[in-house]
């Protein structure tokens, strides 16, 4: 799961909170769900760390640089 | 002969319209010398160009002052363009100064803005073409060279702004002739990676010739056809350069590029959690008090509708009921009662006791049957006899037996 995922998730279940309506089974369901992706947003933001990657591009040229 | 009598307002308006309509006196060149510029606090330029023969007053707006890289400095020679026309309160002609180039500048900046028309002509900076930018990028693309300042100060931003993005260097010359087809290699291959949701095109700052690959037609046309949304900082904040109007969005400096690219911070993110927890809290809690009260009101009405009120009533009226019936049943268990007692009065009078009160005596005879007839027992035989008191025992000596 990412985070991103995650926290769209749990938008989406307030969302769904406020709107109202949910039977009082699936409410705590819903819940329950969303202080696990609370834990797991968290821990995500505490955790991060900057990931970066290179690609290689086939060069067309000899390097000219800045 | 009648000579026509002008206000001031009236030759001056009419000097005004002669130089407007004049075509050779709008978006002209100059070639000068500059002296006595200034800058008032209301930001617009004002300075003279002369040469041997003449001097030009000159004003430049607030808006082409700050797109200039710089302003020259009084004695240096420039190329001005802009448009001649009249400023009718002053009563003076003076050169609306839309850019100002160094002498030497000036073919490459002809250049710029004859394939800056081009392409906008031809759609390529159209507004409508302009994407919106993700607000929670997962992986970013960043096109510039390899080991550069300005890939350092791009990795800064987003490793302090948002660290859960992934980043992908897509690393190319960023200068020189060879410069465009390479850069845009970089962005066609790093736009086409999987989960890539914007690329930025950056590099540091540099001089007009160093920049002039951003504007190479190829490398313009490749950033408006970007697969994702792309923001381009390129030099400092007064460079311009043709991908900056291609762009989805154009940032002032590298930095200025990552920030946009990444608009929520994590601290930002932190707080969006939180607020979302905070939510989910207190719309569990109101639904359940919502259920609760439900039950109660439903409890409410249940008693509202309880049967206990009728079954009172029909106990009420099963209770006045018996009390009638056990009327009636007494009534005529007295009146069977009073009967009763009659017929054990009469009873009483006709049993044997009765008639022995009265002086008559029960016989009975040998076999021990009460004696109706003298002709039932003979001489000799023992007779029983019950009184009122007492009882006898008698014998037969004679009698009289009647017939019939």
């Amino acid at each position: 799961m990412s985070f991103e995922g995650a926290l769209a998730e749990l938008e989406g279940i307030v969302s769904r909170l406020e709107a109202g309506g949910v039977p009082l089974e699936e409410m705590l369901a819903l819940f329950e769900r969303g202080q696990g992706l609370v834990s797991f947003c968290n821990q995500a933001l505490d955790q991060a760390e900057l990931q970066v990657e290179r690609l290689s591009v086939p060069s067309t040229d000899s390097p000219d640089e800045e | 002969m009648m000579v026509k009598r002008w206000t001031v307002g009236e030759l001056t308006h009419y000097v005004r319209q002669l130089i407007d309509t004049d075509y050779r006196l709008q978006e002209l060149e100059v070639e000068g010398e500059v002296s006595n510029l200034r800058v008032p606090g209301s930001g617009h330029a004002y300075f003279t160009l002369k040469d041997e023969q003449a001097q030009l007053s000159c004003v430049m707006w607030r808006d082409a002052v700050q797109a200039q890289r710089r302003l020259p400095r009084d004695g240096e020679r420039v190329i001005a363009l802009g448009s001649v026309g009249v400023y009718e309160a002053g009563g003076k002609y003076q050169l609306y100064c839309r850019a100002l180039l160094p002498v030497g500048e000036g073919d490459l900046y002809r250049r710029f803005i004859a394939l800056k028309e081009r392409l906008e002509a031809e759609g390529w900076f159209a507004p409508e073409r302009k994407r919106p930018l993700p607000e929670r990028p997962r992986t970013i693309g960043v096109v510039t060279g390899e080991g550069t300042a300005a890939l350092q100060d791009v990795l800064n931003v987003i490793r302090r702004r948002y660290p859960l993005a992934r980043v992908i260097l897509s690393p190319t010359p960023v200068q020189g002739e060879a410069a465009p087809p390479q850069i845009v290699a970089a962005l066609r291959a790093v736009s086409l990676q999987p989960d890539v949701d914007l690329v930025l095109l950056v590099r540091g700052g540099g001089s007009i010739e160093d920049l002039w690959c951003f504007n190479d037609e190829r490398v313009v046309r490749a950033v408006a056809e970007s697969a994702v949304p792309v923001i381009t900082g390129v030099g400092h904040e007064i460079d311009f350069t043709l991908v900056d109007f291609a762009a989805d969005q154009r940032a002032p400096t590298p930095s200025a590029a990552a920030e946009l690219a990444t608009p929520l911070t994590v601290d930002e993110l932190g707080v969006a959690v939180e607020r979302a927890q905070s939510a989910l809290e207190t719309l569990a809690l109101m639904a359940l008090r919502e259920r609760r009260q439900r039950v109660d009101e439903g409890a409410g009405a249940l008693q509202a509708l309880s049967p206990l009120a009728a079954i009172e009533e029909g106990r009420g009226r099963v209770e006045s009921l018996a009390g009638r019936a056990s009327r009636v049943v007494s009534h005529a268990l007295a009146l069977r009662r009073e009967r009763l007692e009659g017929l054990a009065k009469t009873l009483q009078a006709m049993s044997p006791g009765a008639v022995l009160d009265r002086g008559y005596a029960l016989v009975y005879g040998p076999d021990g049957g009460v004696l109706r007839r003298a002709a039932d027992v003979s001489p000799g035989d023992r007779l029983h006899i019950t009184l009122r008191e007492g009882e006898l025992d008698a014998d037969v000596v004679g009698g009289k037996a009647e017939d019939g």
